[in-house]
């Protein structure tokens, strides 16, 4: 356990030091079948009740490749903009360890399907910096253990672990950066965004899940820390299990600060596994890294190589859709925002909803105003993030269009809102319940600018010798007397007409 | 199939294979192999790879290294789900089992 007094000050680590990152994302393809089997890959089953003789290794089993494993595989590196292998095979990476039955886990190893890309990702301050890919290859998922005995499952004092194969043979892609360097203090935020560009790729090509929490999506941080005169890079660890984007942020914060107080004080960094924990945001040592060549790769020999054409690689380029960034500056130009009006939207968590509010048949300007006003405050007032809100796009887009076609002023469209979020159902329900319909009679508006006249003859007075600013003071005694059940331009026009006719 | 690098041990000059890199094999495959075994794997091991480098010397320069006999690529099959085995048959070759699960040894030091 690292104490916070083994930790160096943040600021003081990027004094003496820079950091340099590695991370390598695991991502489970969404294929509804194993990648060597046809073996379901639903999550959540009961234990073993989705496995075969293949993925459980028993003797004379044959695996076969599935098409979209790899097509999904060629999907992503050309998101990546990577180049994709002519040929290449998968290899065996053997180790003993029980969440593999065969005792190896067939992966690639020196011929990646996809390799040599980039991926820019968007930094809060709306800047971009450029993330190179070394690689991304595919594998396949393990099992999962459980350690029974020693404590809260670790395998520390544990008497005997239970495997549960179920996930092993899930089609994997693991994408690997090539070293990021120049980051700075901003080391942390740059694998956090790097992490979330990667997400919202994946799930713009509906390849994965993307669950960080379900485990379809897992990073490992390699960080390592330079002094500023240094030529090579520093010793580095790896940090597993970061769950989150968040974790991934706070994790390699703490690796900086920790590596930093162990060289300060003339220590050396050892090359090792370690574990990211969430409750105390620190990372705990893990097992001393074995090299590459320990796990003894060697060409699979039941799996023939694959030589995409290039005529199928360029089909599969012509699938990828409209990718998240392009799709981000074709919306900032589309509703007219500036790079710092669109980046708010983003930070407030409000462009989905607006895209979704739109889609549902609302003006962008209208979606935009109620998302990231009225309904932004609502959502500080409750402590709650903007997608949080019990609140759909499309009941809201309803509340817009009701107000576009004149049944809604804007004060009842918050009192319908206001119903939605206390649950009360739809904004027709609500204003049929609520009695929010705008007065659109214009004998009932007459009778109330009547009343208002009467009460107020000064100002009466004022209106009939030509002084039309004054009608203000009478339309907001009606809208009062309506209770903001009327069209205040409505009112307005039926106050001058009565005021010419008098 | 690439052989680990030689690391130190007794290699003798123009040996394929050093007591070093079979005590790291060994290691690598959980086999206990005392200090007198270490030397007669060694040169057992030894004559084999040198019996299998020949091979080598046929190869000409034009002939990539072949690591599948059958001339195919591609070889996929469709993304269609087929049944699994239930939990029981699954289980049924298993030496231990508890819950559902299979049941191991404990794992010494070795957290993945
Ligand atoms: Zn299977």
């Amino acid at each position: 356990m690292t104490s916070v007094a083994d930790l160096m000050a943040y600021d003081e680590v990027l004094d003496r030091f820079d950091p340099v990152l590695g991370l390598e994302v695991h991502t489970e393809l969404n294929t509804q079948t194993k990648m060597f089997c046809g073996c379901t890959t639903t999550f959540g089953a009961e234990q073993n009740t989705q496995t075969c003789p293949i993925c459980l290794g028993l003797p004379g089993a044959l695996p076969v490749v599935n098409a979209v494993g790899i097509e999904s595989a060629i999907r992503i590196g050309l998101a990546l903009n990577c180049e994709i292998a002519q040929w290449c095979r998968f290899a065996r990476k053997n180790y003993f360890y029980p969440d593999m039955p065969k005792n190896f886990q067939t992966s690639q190893y020196d011929e990646p399907i996809a390799f040599n890309g980039w991926l820019d990702v968007l930094l809060d301050d709306g800047s971009v910096f450029r993330v190179e890919i070394e690689r991304a290859h595919m594998e396949e998922d393990t099992g999962k253990s459980l350690h029974v005995g020693g404590s809260a499952g670790r395998i520390h004092g544990a008497e005997y672990s239970l495997l549960d194969y179920n996930r092993a043979g899930v089609p994997l892609i693991e994408i690997v950066t090539k070293p990021i360097t120049g980051t700075g203090e901003r080391a942390p935020e740059v694998a956090r965004a790097y992490v979330s560009a990667l997400r919202d790729l994946l799930r713009a090509l509906n390849v994965s899940d993307v669950r960080m929490d379900q485990g379809s999506l897992r990073c490992d941080a390699n960080v390592s820390l330079m002094t500023k005169d240094a030529t090579e890079f520093g010793t580095r660890t790896e940090t597993k299990n970061v769950n989150s984007l968040r974790s991934v942020e706070r994790a390699v914060r703490f690796e900086m600060c920790r590596q930093g107080a162990i060289l300060a004080t003339g220590g050396s960094i050892l090359q090792e596994t370690r574990h990211y924990e969430e409750v105390s945001q620190s990372t705990r040592s893990g097992r001393i890294k074995e090299t590459a060549e320990d796990y003894r790769y060697f060409p699979e020999p039941d799996l023939v190589p694959i030589a995409p054409s290039r005529e199928w690689v360029e089909q599969l380029r012509a699938t990828l859709p409209e990718l998240p960034w392009e799709r981000n500056n074709r919306l900032k130009a589309d509703w007219n925002l500036s790079d710092e009006e669109f980046r708010d939207l983003v930070n407030a968590g409000a462009l989905e909803l607006i895209v979704a509010t739109v889609d549902a048949g609302a003006p962008a300007d209208e979606a935009r105003s109620w998302w990231v006003a009225y309904l932004t405050q609502q959502a500080n007032t409750r402590g709650v993030e903007l997608a949080e809100l019990p609140i759909t796009p499309a009941r809201l887009a309803r509340v817009i269009v009701l107000i576009a076609e004149g049944k809604l002023t804007t004060t009842l469209a918050r009192q319908v809102v206001d119903g939605v979020l206390a649950g009360e159902g739809e904004p027709d329900e609500i204003i049929a319940a609520r009695g929010l319909a705008v007065v659109s009679d214009d004998s009932a508006l007459l009778a109330a600018v009547d009343e208002a006249l009467a009460e107020q003859p000064d100002i009466a007075e004022k209106i009939r010798s030509g002084k039309v600013a004054a009608a203000g003071a009478i339309v907001g005694a009606v809208m009062k007397k309506t209770k903001g059940q009327a069209d205040a331009k409505r009112v307005r026009e039926l106050i001058l007409e009565r005021c010419a006719e008098q | 199939m690439s052989l680990p690098t030689p690391s130190g041990g007794s290699a003798s000059e123009g040996r394929a294979i050093s007591r070093g890199d079979v005590a790291h094999l060994a290691k690598l495959a959980r086999l206990a192999v005392t200090e007198d075994e270490l030397d007669l794997f060694a040169g057992q091991l030894d004559v084999i790879l040198q019996s299998v480098a020949t091979v080598g010397e046929v190869a000409a320069d034009d002939i990539p290294p072949t690591s599948h006999a059958v001339p195919l690529t591609n070889v996929f099959r469709e993304d269609v789900v087929r049944p699994c085995l239930t939990q029981e048959q699954a289980l049924s070759g298993a030496p231990a089992a508890e819950d559902g699960r299979f049941r191991v040894p404990r794992i010494l030091g070795e957290e993945q």
